[in-house]
Protein backbone atom coordinates (compact mmCIF):
# COMPACT_ATOMS: atom_id res chain seq x y z
CA UNK A 1 0.00 0.00 0.00
CA UNK A 2 1.09 3.52 -0.41
CA UNK A 3 1.74 5.60 1.98
CA UNK A 4 -0.87 8.35 0.56
CA UNK A 5 -3.59 5.57 0.64
CA UNK A 6 -2.47 4.30 4.06
CA UNK A 7 -2.29 8.02 5.11
CA UNK A 8 -5.72 8.55 3.69
CA UNK A 9 -7.29 5.47 5.50
CA UNK A 10 -6.21 6.60 8.94
CA UNK A 11 -7.99 9.95 7.98
CA UNK A 12 -10.94 8.04 7.07
CA UNK A 13 -11.05 6.07 10.32
CA UNK A 14 -10.56 8.96 12.75
CA UNK A 15 -13.61 10.56 11.30
CA UNK A 16 -15.06 7.33 11.43
CA UNK A 17 -14.09 6.04 14.94
CA UNK A 18 -16.24 8.03 17.59
CA UNK A 19 -19.69 6.73 15.54
CA UNK A 20 -18.24 3.52 15.56
CA UNK A 21 -17.22 3.07 19.08
CA UNK A 22 -20.80 3.92 20.15
CA UNK A 23 -22.22 2.36 17.80
CA UNK A 24 -20.50 -1.02 18.57
CA UNK A 25 -21.32 -0.95 22.27
CA UNK A 26 -25.21 0.23 22.07
CA UNK A 27 -26.31 -1.06 18.66
CA UNK A 28 -23.91 -4.04 17.39
CA UNK A 29 -23.18 -5.62 20.66
CA UNK A 30 -26.94 -5.75 21.72
CA UNK A 31 -27.45 -6.97 18.61
CA UNK A 32 -25.05 -9.93 18.39
CA UNK A 33 -25.68 -10.49 22.23
CA UNK A 34 -29.18 -10.97 21.49
CA UNK A 35 -28.41 -13.64 18.93
CA UNK A 36 -26.46 -15.41 21.21
CA UNK A 37 -28.72 -15.26 23.65
CA UNK A 38 -32.13 -16.58 21.67
CA UNK A 39 -29.77 -20.22 21.39
CA UNK A 40 -29.25 -19.99 25.43
CA UNK A 41 -31.77 -20.41 28.33
CA UNK A 42 -30.44 -17.02 30.01
CA UNK A 43 -32.59 -15.77 32.65
CA UNK A 44 -32.83 -12.83 35.00
CA UNK A 45 -31.24 -14.59 37.80
CA UNK A 46 -28.60 -15.93 35.39
CA UNK A 47 -27.04 -11.93 34.74
CA UNK A 48 -24.29 -12.12 37.71
CA UNK A 49 -23.47 -15.77 36.93
CA UNK A 50 -23.49 -15.97 32.96
CA UNK A 51 -21.17 -19.58 33.13
CA UNK A 52 -24.44 -21.50 34.76
CA UNK A 53 -25.80 -20.65 31.39
CA UNK A 54 -26.36 -23.55 29.34
CA UNK A 55 -26.93 -23.61 25.37
CA UNK A 56 -29.91 -24.86 24.13
CA UNK A 57 -29.39 -24.78 20.54
CA UNK A 58 -33.02 -23.76 18.71
CA UNK A 59 -35.58 -24.81 21.26
CA UNK A 60 -36.29 -21.37 22.03
CA UNK A 61 -37.40 -20.91 18.48
CA UNK A 62 -39.14 -23.88 19.20
CA UNK A 63 -41.04 -22.68 22.02
CA UNK A 64 -41.88 -19.63 20.03
CA UNK A 65 -43.21 -21.05 17.36
CA UNK A 66 -45.54 -23.45 18.99
CA UNK A 67 -46.85 -21.29 21.75
CA UNK A 68 -50.93 -20.15 21.44
CA UNK A 69 -50.37 -16.73 22.59
CA UNK A 70 -47.59 -16.07 19.92
CA UNK A 71 -50.18 -17.44 17.30
CA UNK A 72 -52.69 -15.33 18.47
CA UNK A 73 -49.92 -12.13 18.73
CA UNK A 74 -48.82 -13.40 15.32
CA UNK A 75 -52.64 -13.42 14.18
CA UNK A 76 -53.37 -9.99 15.53
CA UNK A 77 -49.89 -8.09 14.34
CA UNK A 78 -50.70 -9.26 11.16
CA UNK A 79 -53.97 -8.04 10.94
CA UNK A 80 -52.54 -4.45 12.06
CA UNK A 81 -49.89 -4.74 9.48
CA UNK A 82 -52.39 -5.40 6.73
CA UNK A 83 -54.96 -3.19 7.16
CA UNK A 84 -53.33 -0.25 8.66
CA UNK A 85 -50.33 0.19 6.34
CA UNK A 86 -52.51 0.48 3.16
CA UNK A 87 -55.00 2.63 5.46
CA UNK A 88 -52.53 5.08 6.20
CA UNK A 89 -50.53 5.56 3.19
CA UNK A 90 -54.30 6.31 1.21
CA UNK A 91 -54.69 8.74 3.50
CA UNK A 92 -50.77 10.13 3.21
CA UNK A 93 -51.41 10.43 -0.32
CA UNK A 94 -54.62 11.52 -0.19
CA UNK A 95 -53.79 14.83 2.64
CA UNK A 96 -50.27 15.04 -0.11
CA UNK A 97 -52.06 15.04 -3.33
CA UNK A 98 -54.55 17.23 -2.02
CA UNK A 99 -52.24 20.40 -0.23
CA UNK A 100 -49.89 19.79 -3.24
CA UNK A 101 -52.32 21.57 -5.46
CA UNK A 102 -51.64 24.93 -6.33
CA UNK A 103 -54.74 26.51 -5.33
CA UNK A 104 -54.48 25.63 -1.67
CA UNK A 105 -54.23 28.28 1.28
CA UNK A 106 -52.87 27.96 4.50
CA UNK A 107 -50.59 25.26 3.88
CA UNK A 108 -48.49 25.84 7.07
CA UNK A 109 -51.92 25.69 9.16
CA UNK A 110 -52.57 22.38 7.25
CA UNK A 111 -49.01 20.72 7.36
CA UNK A 112 -48.42 21.61 11.09
CA UNK A 113 -51.94 20.03 12.22
CA UNK A 114 -51.87 17.75 10.29
CA UNK A 115 -48.20 16.80 11.13
CA UNK A 116 -49.04 17.47 15.40
CA UNK A 117 -50.14 13.28 15.57
CA UNK A 118 -46.49 12.55 14.89
CA UNK A 119 -44.74 14.95 16.96
CA UNK A 120 -46.83 14.07 19.96
CA UNK A 121 -45.77 11.14 22.81
CA UNK A 122 -47.82 8.22 23.02
CA UNK A 123 -48.06 8.68 26.94
CA UNK A 124 -50.22 11.91 25.78
CA UNK A 125 -51.33 10.40 22.96
CA UNK A 126 -53.15 8.04 25.33
CA UNK A 127 -54.06 10.29 27.46
CA UNK A 128 -56.45 11.96 24.92
CA UNK A 129 -57.37 8.96 23.39
CA UNK A 130 -59.12 7.31 26.31
CA UNK A 131 -60.71 9.73 26.66
CA UNK A 132 -62.32 9.87 22.89
CA UNK A 133 -63.09 6.59 22.89
CA UNK A 134 -63.98 6.17 26.40
CA UNK A 135 -67.13 4.05 26.97
CA UNK A 136 -69.44 6.54 29.65
CA UNK A 137 -67.22 10.18 29.21
CA UNK A 138 -65.78 9.42 26.07
CA UNK A 139 -66.15 11.86 23.02
CA UNK A 140 -67.17 9.64 20.20
CA UNK A 141 -69.77 8.17 22.59
CA UNK A 142 -70.81 11.79 23.67
CA UNK A 143 -71.77 13.19 20.03
CA UNK A 144 -73.53 9.32 19.46
CA UNK A 145 -75.99 9.87 22.36
CA UNK A 146 -76.88 13.30 21.32
CA UNK A 147 -78.50 10.79 18.46
CA UNK A 148 -79.79 8.28 21.03
CA UNK A 149 -77.18 5.86 20.03
CA UNK A 150 -75.48 4.54 23.09
CA UNK A 151 -71.91 4.31 21.62
CA UNK A 152 -70.18 0.26 22.40
CA UNK A 153 -66.97 0.42 24.67
CA UNK A 154 -64.60 1.02 22.02
CA UNK A 155 -61.53 -0.25 24.07
CA UNK A 156 -63.13 -2.76 26.25
CA UNK A 157 -64.81 -4.75 23.51
CA UNK A 158 -62.53 -7.47 21.90
CA UNK A 159 -64.02 -7.55 18.67
CA UNK A 160 -63.26 -3.26 18.44
CA UNK A 161 -60.50 -2.79 20.23
CA UNK A 162 -57.88 -3.95 17.45
CA UNK A 163 -59.84 -1.71 15.11
CA UNK A 164 -59.81 1.44 17.24
CA UNK A 165 -55.79 1.01 17.71
CA UNK A 166 -55.74 0.41 13.73
CA UNK A 167 -57.46 3.51 13.61
CA UNK A 168 -55.44 5.57 16.52
CA UNK A 169 -52.12 4.47 14.71
CA UNK A 170 -53.13 5.40 10.74
CA UNK A 171 -54.66 8.98 12.65
CA UNK A 172 -50.96 9.07 14.23
CA UNK A 173 -48.65 8.29 11.35
CA UNK A 174 -50.36 9.58 8.24
CA UNK A 175 -48.91 12.66 9.16
CA UNK A 176 -45.54 11.91 8.71
CA UNK A 177 -46.49 9.76 5.21
CA UNK A 178 -47.74 12.96 3.78
CA UNK A 179 -44.34 14.98 4.12
CA UNK A 180 -42.73 12.46 2.37
CA UNK A 181 -45.37 12.41 -0.55
CA UNK A 182 -45.15 15.49 -0.67
CA UNK A 183 -41.63 15.43 -0.96
CA UNK A 184 -42.02 13.08 -3.67
CA UNK A 185 -44.73 15.04 -5.47
CA UNK A 186 -42.26 17.69 -5.04
CA UNK A 187 -39.64 15.60 -7.68
CA UNK A 188 -42.46 15.18 -10.36
CA UNK A 189 -41.80 17.80 -13.04
CA UNK A 190 -44.76 20.50 -13.52
CA UNK A 191 -44.68 20.19 -17.50
CA UNK A 192 -45.74 17.04 -17.20
CA UNK A 193 -49.50 17.57 -16.22
CA UNK A 194 -49.38 20.24 -18.87
CA UNK A 195 -48.89 18.45 -21.17
CA UNK A 196 -51.18 15.71 -20.20
CA UNK A 197 -53.52 18.55 -20.29
CA UNK A 198 -52.59 19.63 -23.61
CA UNK A 199 -53.67 16.00 -24.37
CA UNK A 200 -56.95 16.28 -22.91
CA UNK A 201 -56.47 13.84 -20.05
CA UNK A 202 -59.00 14.29 -16.77
CA UNK A 203 -57.73 15.04 -13.64
CA UNK A 204 -57.61 11.26 -12.56
CA UNK A 205 -56.05 9.90 -15.71
CA UNK A 206 -53.19 12.44 -14.94
CA UNK A 207 -53.29 11.13 -11.49
CA UNK A 208 -53.16 7.35 -12.54
CA UNK A 209 -50.71 7.93 -15.43
CA UNK A 210 -48.67 10.11 -14.29
CA UNK A 211 -48.41 10.93 -10.26
CA UNK A 212 -48.37 7.15 -9.23
CA UNK A 213 -46.13 5.47 -11.73
CA UNK A 214 -43.71 8.33 -10.93
CA UNK A 215 -44.27 8.16 -7.31
CA UNK A 216 -42.90 4.53 -7.20
CA UNK A 217 -39.75 5.09 -5.91
CA UNK A 218 -42.06 7.25 -2.86
CA UNK A 219 -44.44 5.19 -2.74
CA UNK A 220 -41.83 2.02 -1.74
CA UNK A 221 -39.43 4.49 0.53
CA UNK A 222 -43.36 4.88 2.39
CA UNK A 223 -43.97 1.10 2.59
CA UNK A 224 -40.57 -0.15 3.94
CA UNK A 225 -40.70 2.67 6.78
CA UNK A 226 -44.34 2.29 7.66
CA UNK A 227 -44.08 -1.60 7.56
CA UNK A 228 -40.61 -1.85 9.90
CA UNK A 229 -42.79 0.77 12.11
CA UNK A 230 -45.71 -1.34 12.29
CA UNK A 231 -44.59 -5.04 12.58
CA UNK A 232 -43.26 -3.64 15.66
CA UNK A 233 -47.06 -2.71 16.75
CA UNK A 234 -46.57 -1.94 20.29
CA UNK A 235 -46.82 1.36 21.98
CA UNK A 236 -50.66 1.44 21.23
CA UNK A 237 -51.71 -1.84 22.98
CA UNK A 238 -49.08 -0.70 25.87
CA UNK A 239 -50.65 2.20 26.67
CA UNK A 240 -54.39 1.99 25.82
CA UNK A 241 -55.25 -1.73 26.45
CA UNK A 242 -52.40 -3.44 27.90
CA UNK A 243 -52.87 -6.20 24.75
CA UNK A 244 -56.44 -6.89 26.32
CA UNK A 245 -59.10 -7.73 26.48
CA UNK A 246 -58.53 -11.61 26.38
CA UNK A 247 -55.43 -10.48 24.24
CA UNK A 248 -57.46 -9.67 21.36
CA UNK A 249 -54.67 -6.42 20.96
CA UNK A 250 -51.28 -8.24 21.90
CA UNK A 251 -48.55 -7.94 19.64
CA UNK A 252 -45.83 -10.13 18.74
CA UNK A 253 -43.32 -7.18 20.32
CA UNK A 254 -45.51 -6.77 23.37
CA UNK A 255 -45.41 -10.41 23.90
CA UNK A 256 -41.64 -10.40 23.55
CA UNK A 257 -41.74 -7.55 26.08
CA UNK A 258 -43.68 -9.81 28.19
CA UNK A 259 -41.66 -12.38 28.12
CA UNK A 260 -38.93 -9.94 28.94
CA UNK A 261 -40.41 -8.70 32.14
CA UNK A 262 -40.80 -12.14 33.41
CA UNK A 263 -37.27 -12.87 33.18
CA UNK A 264 -37.30 -14.82 30.09
CA UNK A 265 -34.39 -13.48 28.18
CA UNK A 266 -33.55 -16.39 25.95
CA UNK A 267 -37.19 -16.43 25.14
CA UNK A 268 -37.33 -12.80 24.21
CA UNK A 269 -34.38 -12.95 22.23
CA UNK A 270 -35.64 -15.89 19.88
CA UNK A 271 -38.99 -13.62 19.68
CA UNK A 272 -37.64 -11.10 18.65
CA UNK A 273 -35.15 -12.12 15.78
CA UNK A 274 -38.22 -13.98 14.57
CA UNK A 275 -39.87 -10.51 14.37
CA UNK A 276 -36.76 -9.73 12.72
CA UNK A 277 -37.14 -11.61 10.07
CA UNK A 278 -40.55 -11.09 9.60
CA UNK A 279 -39.43 -7.21 8.83
CA UNK A 280 -36.85 -8.66 6.46
CA UNK A 281 -39.02 -10.04 4.50
CA UNK A 282 -41.93 -7.86 3.97
CA UNK A 283 -39.17 -5.35 3.32
CA UNK A 284 -37.91 -7.87 0.06
CA UNK A 285 -41.59 -7.65 -0.75
CA UNK A 286 -42.37 -4.16 -1.15
CA UNK A 287 -38.90 -4.01 -2.85
CA UNK A 288 -40.45 -7.09 -5.18
CA UNK A 289 -44.08 -4.77 -5.47
CA UNK A 290 -42.36 -1.34 -6.04
CA UNK A 291 -39.99 -2.09 -8.62
CA UNK A 292 -39.51 -0.05 -11.46
CA UNK A 293 -41.71 -1.20 -14.51
CA UNK A 294 -39.19 -1.69 -17.15
CA UNK B 1 -61.82 27.15 14.18
CA UNK B 2 -60.52 28.54 10.44
CA UNK B 3 -63.39 28.57 8.29
CA UNK B 4 -62.38 27.34 4.87
CA UNK B 5 -61.25 30.13 2.84
CA UNK B 6 -63.03 29.95 -1.05
CA UNK B 7 -60.19 30.79 -4.00
CA UNK B 8 -61.74 33.70 -5.22
CA UNK B 9 -60.71 34.09 -9.07
CA UNK B 10 -58.95 30.96 -8.35
CA UNK B 11 -56.44 30.95 -11.76
CA UNK B 12 -53.33 31.78 -9.98
CA UNK B 13 -51.05 31.65 -13.07
CA UNK B 14 -49.35 28.75 -12.38
CA UNK B 15 -53.26 26.91 -12.72
CA UNK B 16 -53.88 26.01 -16.55
CA UNK B 17 -57.49 25.14 -16.28
CA UNK B 18 -59.42 25.69 -18.83
CA UNK B 19 -62.82 26.53 -17.41
CA UNK B 20 -63.62 28.86 -15.01
CA UNK B 21 -66.74 27.20 -13.50
CA UNK B 22 -65.19 23.86 -12.17
CA UNK B 23 -62.05 25.14 -11.30
CA UNK B 24 -63.83 27.00 -8.36
CA UNK B 25 -65.91 24.29 -7.50
CA UNK B 26 -62.83 22.06 -7.49
CA UNK B 27 -61.20 24.44 -5.22
CA UNK B 28 -64.21 24.60 -2.73
CA UNK B 29 -64.23 20.80 -2.61
CA UNK B 30 -60.98 20.35 -1.97
CA UNK B 31 -60.53 22.95 0.75
CA UNK B 32 -63.32 21.49 2.12
CA UNK B 33 -62.03 18.01 2.18
CA UNK B 34 -58.55 18.83 3.77
CA UNK B 35 -60.66 20.95 6.66
CA UNK B 36 -62.47 17.96 7.20
CA UNK B 37 -59.68 16.31 7.67
CA UNK B 38 -57.82 18.60 9.51
CA UNK B 39 -60.45 19.03 11.84
CA UNK B 40 -60.69 14.68 12.84
CA UNK B 41 -57.00 15.05 13.06
CA UNK B 42 -56.73 17.83 15.45
CA UNK B 43 -60.10 17.63 17.98
CA UNK B 44 -58.22 15.01 20.17
CA UNK B 45 -55.93 17.84 20.76
CA UNK B 46 -58.48 20.75 21.09
CA UNK B 47 -60.32 18.65 23.57
CA UNK B 48 -57.24 17.97 25.22
CA UNK B 49 -56.74 21.46 25.74
CA UNK B 50 -60.26 22.53 26.47
CA UNK B 51 -60.13 20.08 28.83
CA UNK B 52 -56.87 21.15 30.71
CA UNK B 53 -59.03 24.18 31.81
CA UNK B 54 -62.14 21.97 33.26
CA UNK B 55 -62.51 21.33 36.86
CA UNK B 56 -62.50 17.35 37.65
CA UNK B 57 -66.08 17.70 38.43
CA UNK B 58 -66.72 18.82 34.95
CA UNK B 59 -64.41 16.35 33.12
CA UNK B 60 -66.41 13.11 34.78
CA UNK B 61 -69.63 14.68 33.85
CA UNK B 62 -71.95 12.35 31.09
CA UNK B 63 -72.03 13.14 28.68
CA UNK B 64 -69.10 15.26 28.21
CA UNK B 65 -68.99 18.83 27.91
CA UNK B 66 -67.19 20.60 25.00
CA UNK B 67 -66.15 24.37 26.05
CA UNK B 68 -65.00 24.64 29.64
CA UNK B 69 -67.77 26.17 31.75
CA UNK B 70 -65.86 27.19 34.40
CA UNK B 71 -62.00 27.57 33.15
CA UNK B 72 -60.06 27.04 35.89
CA UNK B 73 -55.90 26.77 35.97
CA UNK B 74 -55.79 25.02 39.07
CA UNK B 75 -54.48 21.80 36.77
CA UNK B 76 -51.62 23.77 35.74
CA UNK B 77 -50.64 25.46 39.14
CA UNK B 78 -51.27 21.80 40.51
CA UNK B 79 -48.36 20.55 37.85
CA UNK B 80 -45.72 22.42 39.56
CA UNK B 81 -47.63 22.20 42.78
CA UNK B 82 -48.01 18.68 43.52
CA UNK B 83 -45.60 17.35 41.03
CA UNK B 84 -42.48 18.18 40.03
CA UNK B 85 -43.25 19.04 36.48
CA UNK B 86 -40.55 21.03 36.23
CA UNK B 87 -37.75 18.64 36.75
CA UNK B 88 -39.21 16.28 34.48
CA UNK B 89 -38.92 19.02 31.81
CA UNK B 90 -35.48 19.39 32.97
CA UNK B 91 -34.54 15.80 32.53
CA UNK B 92 -36.50 15.57 28.94
CA UNK B 93 -34.64 18.55 27.85
CA UNK B 94 -31.02 17.19 29.11
CA UNK B 95 -31.52 13.86 27.49
CA UNK B 96 -32.78 15.09 24.20
CA UNK B 97 -30.11 18.06 24.12
CA UNK B 98 -27.63 15.24 24.35
CA UNK B 99 -28.93 12.62 21.79
CA UNK B 100 -29.16 15.63 19.32
CA UNK B 101 -25.61 17.06 19.67
CA UNK B 102 -24.05 13.24 19.51
CA UNK B 103 -25.81 12.29 16.58
CA UNK B 104 -25.27 15.90 14.56
CA UNK B 105 -21.48 15.10 15.40
CA UNK B 106 -20.82 11.76 15.17
CA UNK B 107 -23.32 10.76 12.26
CA UNK B 108 -21.97 14.05 10.13
CA UNK B 109 -18.28 12.90 10.83
CA UNK B 110 -19.22 9.34 9.40
CA UNK B 111 -21.40 10.54 6.79
CA UNK B 112 -18.36 12.66 5.36
CA UNK B 113 -15.83 9.50 5.38
CA UNK B 114 -18.73 7.57 3.96
CA UNK B 115 -19.37 10.38 1.49
CA UNK B 116 -15.86 11.11 0.26
CA UNK B 117 -13.05 9.38 1.95
CA UNK B 118 -11.49 6.06 0.82
CA UNK B 119 -10.55 3.69 3.77
CA UNK B 120 -10.94 0.07 4.00
CA UNK B 121 -13.76 -1.45 5.25
CA UNK B 122 -15.73 1.48 4.28
CA UNK B 123 -18.42 -0.63 2.18
CA UNK B 124 -18.82 -3.54 4.75
CA UNK B 125 -19.37 -0.34 7.57
CA UNK B 126 -21.60 1.15 5.37
CA UNK B 127 -23.97 -1.56 4.86
CA UNK B 128 -23.70 -2.92 8.54
CA UNK B 129 -25.04 0.38 9.82
CA UNK B 130 -27.87 0.46 7.15
CA UNK B 131 -28.64 -3.40 8.01
CA UNK B 132 -29.31 -2.11 11.37
CA UNK B 133 -32.35 0.25 10.57
CA UNK B 134 -34.31 -2.51 10.26
CA UNK B 135 -33.72 -4.53 13.24
CA UNK B 136 -36.51 -3.95 15.41
CA UNK B 137 -35.76 -2.32 18.89
CA UNK B 138 -36.92 -4.98 20.84
CA UNK B 139 -34.08 -6.95 19.86
CA UNK B 140 -31.40 -4.80 21.51
CA UNK B 141 -33.74 -3.92 24.42
CA UNK B 142 -32.69 -6.27 26.51
CA UNK B 143 -29.02 -6.77 25.95
CA UNK B 144 -28.95 -3.24 26.21
CA UNK B 145 -30.78 -3.01 29.56
CA UNK B 146 -28.24 -5.55 30.60
CA UNK B 147 -25.47 -3.88 29.59
CA UNK B 148 -26.29 -0.49 31.18
CA UNK B 149 -26.97 -2.02 34.29
CA UNK B 150 -23.75 -3.59 34.48
CA UNK B 151 -21.96 -0.04 33.75
CA UNK B 152 -23.79 1.06 36.91
CA UNK B 153 -26.19 3.54 34.48
CA UNK B 154 -29.72 2.64 35.38
CA UNK B 155 -31.54 5.70 36.54
CA UNK B 156 -28.78 8.20 35.35
CA UNK B 157 -29.11 10.88 32.82
CA UNK B 158 -26.09 8.82 31.02
CA UNK B 159 -28.61 6.00 31.08
CA UNK B 160 -30.99 7.55 29.67
CA UNK B 161 -28.75 9.27 26.47
CA UNK B 162 -26.18 6.98 26.06
CA UNK B 163 -27.61 4.41 23.93
CA UNK B 164 -29.28 6.68 21.65
CA UNK B 165 -26.23 9.27 20.64
CA UNK B 166 -25.35 7.42 17.47
CA UNK B 167 -27.89 6.20 15.20
CA UNK B 168 -27.93 4.43 12.01
CA UNK B 169 -30.87 6.70 10.21
CA UNK B 170 -28.14 10.16 10.66
CA UNK B 171 -25.78 8.49 9.06
CA UNK B 172 -27.84 7.78 6.08
CA UNK B 173 -29.62 11.22 6.06
CA UNK B 174 -25.94 12.57 6.18
CA UNK B 175 -23.94 10.94 3.60
CA UNK B 176 -26.76 11.02 1.12
CA UNK B 177 -26.48 14.78 1.93
CA UNK B 178 -22.51 14.87 1.45
CA UNK B 179 -22.74 13.05 -1.85
CA UNK B 180 -24.24 15.59 -3.57
CA UNK B 181 -21.37 18.81 -2.61
CA UNK B 182 -19.22 18.50 -5.62
CA UNK B 183 -15.68 17.08 -4.99
CA UNK B 184 -14.01 20.03 -7.27
CA UNK B 185 -14.50 22.18 -4.43
CA UNK B 186 -12.89 19.97 -2.00
CA UNK B 187 -10.49 18.65 -4.41
CA UNK B 188 -9.42 22.86 -4.53
CA UNK B 189 -8.89 23.01 -0.55
CA UNK B 190 -6.53 19.95 -0.53
CA UNK B 191 -4.52 21.38 -3.10
CA UNK B 192 -4.42 24.58 -1.20
CA UNK B 193 -2.69 22.57 1.72
CA UNK B 194 -6.12 21.50 3.80
CA UNK B 195 -6.14 19.15 6.32
CA UNK B 196 -9.46 16.80 5.82
CA UNK B 197 -10.55 18.12 9.60
CA UNK B 198 -10.07 21.58 8.48
CA UNK B 199 -12.33 20.70 5.25
CA UNK B 200 -14.90 18.97 6.98
CA UNK B 201 -15.57 21.73 9.96
CA UNK B 202 -14.84 25.09 7.64
CA UNK B 203 -16.35 23.72 4.10
CA UNK B 204 -18.36 20.57 4.56
CA UNK B 205 -19.93 22.01 7.66
CA UNK B 206 -21.50 24.87 6.30
CA UNK B 207 -22.60 23.59 3.66
CA UNK B 208 -24.92 21.19 4.89
CA UNK B 209 -27.26 23.36 7.02
CA UNK B 210 -30.45 21.81 6.03
CA UNK B 211 -29.34 18.24 6.50
CA UNK B 212 -28.34 19.03 10.02
CA UNK B 213 -31.54 20.87 10.55
CA UNK B 214 -33.78 17.59 9.36
CA UNK B 215 -31.48 15.43 11.62
CA UNK B 216 -31.47 17.67 14.56
CA UNK B 217 -35.66 17.86 14.86
CA UNK B 218 -36.00 14.42 13.72
CA UNK B 219 -33.54 13.25 17.41
CA UNK B 220 -35.09 15.95 19.34
CA UNK B 221 -38.40 14.89 18.68
CA UNK B 222 -37.86 11.31 19.08
CA UNK B 223 -35.83 11.72 22.31
CA UNK B 224 -38.59 14.05 23.65
CA UNK B 225 -40.44 11.33 23.04
CA UNK B 226 -38.93 7.97 23.60
CA UNK B 227 -41.29 6.73 25.82
CA UNK B 228 -40.29 2.46 26.62
CA UNK B 229 -36.72 2.90 27.25
CA UNK B 230 -36.62 5.84 30.18
CA UNK B 231 -39.75 3.74 31.48
CA UNK B 232 -37.81 1.16 32.53
CA UNK B 233 -34.47 2.92 32.64
CA UNK B 234 -35.69 5.61 35.22
CA UNK B 235 -36.70 4.05 38.35
CA UNK B 236 -37.24 7.07 40.64
CA UNK B 237 -39.31 10.15 40.23
CA UNK B 238 -36.57 12.62 40.12
CA UNK B 239 -35.60 10.67 36.55
CA UNK B 240 -38.17 10.48 35.29
CA UNK B 241 -39.18 11.90 31.34
CA UNK B 242 -41.86 14.26 30.34
CA UNK B 243 -43.84 11.03 28.85
CA UNK B 244 -43.03 8.18 32.13
CA UNK B 245 -44.59 10.78 34.30
CA UNK B 246 -47.01 11.27 32.28
CA UNK B 247 -47.80 7.48 31.34
CA UNK B 248 -47.25 6.63 34.97
CA UNK B 249 -49.68 9.56 36.69
CA UNK B 250 -52.28 8.14 34.21
CA UNK B 251 -52.49 4.77 35.44
CA UNK B 252 -51.13 5.14 38.79
CA UNK B 253 -52.34 7.16 42.43
CA UNK B 254 -53.19 10.50 40.06
CA UNK B 255 -56.06 8.39 37.88
CA UNK B 256 -58.99 9.95 38.74
CA UNK B 257 -57.21 13.29 37.75
CA UNK B 258 -57.89 13.38 34.44
CA UNK B 259 -57.62 17.85 33.96
CA UNK B 260 -53.70 17.50 35.79
CA UNK B 261 -53.06 14.82 33.05
CA UNK B 262 -54.57 16.51 30.58
CA UNK B 263 -52.79 20.01 31.03
CA UNK B 264 -49.56 18.18 31.68
CA UNK B 265 -49.89 16.51 28.15
CA UNK B 266 -51.14 19.76 26.88
CA UNK B 267 -48.02 21.39 28.34
CA UNK B 268 -45.11 18.50 27.19
CA UNK B 269 -46.64 19.49 23.74
CA UNK B 270 -45.62 22.98 23.34
CA UNK B 271 -41.89 22.47 22.72
CA UNK B 272 -41.91 20.07 20.19
CA UNK B 273 -44.80 21.99 18.41
CA UNK B 274 -42.24 25.10 18.75
CA UNK B 275 -39.38 23.34 17.36
CA UNK B 276 -41.63 21.70 14.69
CA UNK B 277 -43.26 25.36 13.39
CA UNK B 278 -39.85 26.72 13.30
CA UNK B 279 -38.05 24.22 11.38
CA UNK B 280 -40.93 22.68 9.27
CA UNK B 281 -39.69 24.29 6.11
CA UNK B 282 -36.49 22.69 6.12
CA UNK B 283 -37.85 19.27 7.15
CA UNK B 284 -39.77 18.52 3.82
CA UNK B 285 -35.92 19.80 1.48
CA UNK B 286 -34.46 17.14 4.39
CA UNK B 287 -36.46 14.03 3.64
CA UNK B 288 -36.58 15.17 0.27
CA UNK B 289 -32.49 14.69 0.25
CA UNK B 290 -32.98 11.43 1.80
CA UNK B 291 -32.67 10.24 -1.46
CA UNK B 292 -36.47 8.73 -1.82
CA UNK B 293 -36.74 9.90 -5.90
Amino acid sequence: MRPGRAREGLVGWSFALPFVVFFTVFMAGPILAALVTSFTDLRVTDIRSPFSVDIVGVDNYVAVLQDPIFHRAAVNTAIFVLVGIPLTMVLGLLTAVGLNSAIVKFRTLFRVGYYMPVVTSIAAVAVVWRMVLGAEIGLVNGILSVFGITGPGWLTSSSLALGSLIVMAAWRNMGFLMIIFLAGLQTIPRDLYEAAEVDGSSRWQQFRHVTLPLLRPTMLFAAVITGIGYLQFFEEPFVMTQGGPLNSTLSVAYHAYNQFSFGNYGYTAAASYVLFLAIALLTVFWFRLFRPQT
Amino acid sequence: MTAPTIPRGSHSPSQPTGHKGPGRRRGWLLHLGLLGGLILVVTPFVWMILGSFKTTAELRRVPPTWLPEQITLSNYQDLFERLDFGRYFFNSALVATAVTVGNLVFCSMLGYALAKLRFPGRRPLFLLVLTTLMVPGLVTFMPLFVLVANMGLVNTHAGLALPFVAQAFGVFLMRQFIIGIPDDLLDAARIDGAGEHYIFWRIVIPLTGPALATLAILMFLGSWNNFLWPLVVATTEDMYTLPVAIALFSTGQHETNLGLLMAGSAAALVPVLVVFVALQRFFTQGIAMTGIK
